[in-house]
């Protein structure tokens, strides 16, 4: 497919890339699928997706699946699958948004202060769970930590939004400089948790910043589901306002692109998303970054189809990560972020010789 | 990276919460009423924790293991299970997988969102409670033995250790000038992460008649060097983890604050297996024998 595209490519590299954009997002809908399906029928167990599927239409004795299939199919594979999809797509979605708005090509979710402000939650509840923050963990359960993850990325984001924003106009450079110093602080007061913990939350801790989507669950996809769908809901109706941006902010003005707006909805949207994918999945590192490029380098930069394009490579890589995870070290799992990482960044390295001179960044 | 994670991933289930531990340390052993009701179908059993594993061959229970966790490395044909994964970090489709009818867990196995899935999963579950000290080990023993419906091997086995490590502790009754231990669990950077109260190293040292150098943190700190100077170490606990990745005496006294102590100026280093100083298990008996003949003279130990 890859071959393919890029001939295509060269025959009209500077051309109206809009039928090829369509017809590569009807192909990475049936990627989804397909690996959706994968995911589905694979694992560390011989629980069969196929028994299941023949169960909603023979209900026969001999179709009536054990417990337990039915618990490993329902119960742990498709919450874990669908979380995916919610968590693959907003990280990368929320990539390709901070790319367009900060018009830099490294930007990610990590610079809005996000992550750091959802580390810097999570590492207070793995920390002070079990003793100053005992009866908050006993009244939220094992709903502490996602809850917490979420409330320390929003409200760095909010702050620095804050710090951001004079006089109705918010800067995007004073943004960039203060998340780098609103990260130090978190980075520090994430220290002195660190240095307070004992082994085992050190542990965690390292677990958690390599993420994982094995601790999906129904109720936490009820959570963050909503939260991740009506950000990425808003996407596409910035993606003219991000294309008219990208002439630079006094000419997307002149252009009647009500740039304050969408600066604050962009970057509303990437904090619910990210927050809340961060909050249910860990650190996950590479797929804002690699997902966006790599669309950018098939379909080019017009926000209309890479926004929804992102979308859809994100949640099928995720997944497909997900599946390696899940199956190379079975009956034990590997964190998902060294996976994103070991496959990802060669990955990136080789698309990056192959095709600087695409870049142009 | 790779030494503290390895190091981290080396001992076997250390102190809970500090609170908890103290709060077991003044806690007698568990009464009959305590102790779980037998699985009803241990035929398909994993264990999750590294002394769980060695007390469950000790009873010679172990036809019926189908797999463990990546702690349970003892006895040898342990390790040839298949390995369901770090105890903290355990999914719930790998358990399952194993189709399991029973599973013994120590303490702190997770995360809690498996442990969920396994209770919906209807598989019974025995949490098996550790402290670190003689009576931790012995409830230990119990808890499995109450769980495999195998009580009076369990008794006698827990009769067997605890008087081992009675014997194990009696030598050391008479030392008059006790040594000072430190802990170290990895060296990096030139920087000791060392032992506080609270942990498995810190019950060890003690039932080897040692004191703990740094008896004034709990968990596992870093000490800065004026704290390795103050803590006045006579001798230095390390783990042996075999081959490349120790952490050799020049690399430990290239500290010069290490190098200034009692134990940098005789170097004194003593290195045990990971899991058998720290396991809390039925080899520990052995373990504070050895810990104490490596500590002191063997002429101060009495028989």
């Amino acid at each position: 497919m890859q071959m393919l595209l890029s001939r295509q490519l060269a025959g009209a590299p500077e051309g109206d890339r809009s039928a090829l954009a369509r017809l590569v997002l009807g192909l990475l809908l049936l990627l989804l699928a397909a690996v959706a399906g994968l995911s589905i029928a694979t694992g560390a167990s011989d629980a069969s997706a196929l028994s299941v599927v023949e169960s909603w239409f023979l209900e026969t004795q001999e179709t009536a699946l054990s417990t337990r299939d039915r618990l490993i199919i329902y119960d742990i594979r498709l919450p874990r699958i669908v979380l995916g999809i919610l968590v693959g797509a907003s990280l990368a979605v929320s990539g390709a948004l901070m790319q367009g708005l900060f018009r830099n090509p490294l930007a990610d979710p990590g610079i809005i202060g996000v992550s750091a402000g959802a580390g810097l939650g999570a590492i207070t509840v793995i920390v002070l769970g079990g003793t100053v923050l005992g009866p908050v963990v006993a009244l939220l359960g094992i709903y502490t930590l996602p809850l917490a993850a979420f409330a320390g990325g929003l409200i760095t984001t909010l702050l620095l939004y804050r710090v951001a924003t004079r006089r109705g106009q918010t800067s995007v450079a004073t943004m960039l400089l203060a998340g780098i110093a609103l990260a130090a602080l978190s980075g520090a007061l994430s220290g002195i948790l660190i240095y307070l913990a004992d082994d085992r939350q050190l542990r965690d801790l390292t677990f958690w910043g390599l993420g994982s989507l094995g601790g999906a669950t129904w109720t936490k996809i009820w959570a963050a589901g909503p939260i991740i769908l009506a950000a990425l809901v808003t996407t596409p109706f910035l993606a003219r306002s991000l294309d008219a941006l990208s002439l630079g902010e006094a000419s997307a003005r002149h252009l009647g692109i009500p740039v304050q707006r969408m600066k604050a909805a962009a970057i509303l949207s990437v904090a619910a998303a990210t927050g809340a994918a961060v909050a249910v999945s860990g650190g996950i590192g590479f797929v804002g970054i690699v997902v966006p490029h790599l669309l950018r380098l098939i379909i080019g930069p017009d926000h209309r189809y890479l926004l929804p394009g992102s979308a859809l490579l994100g949640a099928s890589l995720l997944l497909l990560a997900d599946a390696v995870s899940r199956t190379i070290v079975a009956p034990a799992e590997l964190p998902i972020g060294i996976v994103t990482a070991v496959f990802g960044a060669p990955f990136f390295l080789w698309v990056l010789l192959r095709r600087r001179d695409m870049l142009d960044l | 990276m790779k030494s503290p994670f390895r190091a981290l991933s080396s001992i076997i289930g250390q102190g809970p919460c500090v609170f908890f531990s103290a709060l077991l340390l003044s806690a007698h052993a568990w009464a009959a009423e305590d102790l779980p009701q037998p699985f009803e179908d241990p035929s398909r059993l994993v264990v999750i924790g590294g002394s769980l594993t060695e007390i469950v061959y000790a009873l010679g229970e172990e036809e019926n293991l189908v797999a463990r966790d990546s702690t349970s490395t003892f006895p040898p044909e342990a390790a040839e299970l298949p390995d369901i994964g770090y105890m903290r970090q355990l999914s719930p489709e790998g358990v399952l997988s194993v189709s399991p009818t029973a599973i013994l867990a120590l303490e702190g196995s997770g995360p809690p969102e498996t442990v969920d899935v396994l209770e919906k999963a209807s598989v019974p579950m025995v949490i098996v409670p550790e402290s670190f000290h003689r009576e931790g080990i012995l409830d230990k023993i119990r808890f499995v033995g109450a769980a495999l419906n195998a009580q009076d091997e369990a008794e006698e086995l827990a009769a067997d250790v605890s008087q081992e490590i009675a014997a194990a502790q009696r030598q050391t009754e008479n030392v008059t000038e006790r040594k000072r231990v430190l802990f170290v669990l990895s060296m990096e950077g030139g920087r000791l992460l060392a032992s506080g109260t609270g942990t498995a190293a810190d019950g060890i040292i003690a039932m080897a008649g040692g004191i703990n150098a740094v008896g004034v943190f709990p968990g596992y700190k870093q000490l800065t060097d004026e704290a390795v100077v103050e803590a006045r170490p006579d001798v230095v606990l390390l783990m042996d983890r075999g081959g490349d990745f120790d952490t050799g005496d020049e690399e430990l006294f290239a500290n010069p604050a290490l190098a200034g102590t009692p134990a940098g100026q005789n170097k004194a280093v003593v290195r045990m297996d990971g899991s058998y100083l720290l396991g809390f298990g039925p080899r520990t008996a052995g373990a504070v024998r050895d810990l104490a003949t490596a500590l002191y003279d063997t002429k101060t130990l009495a028989n």
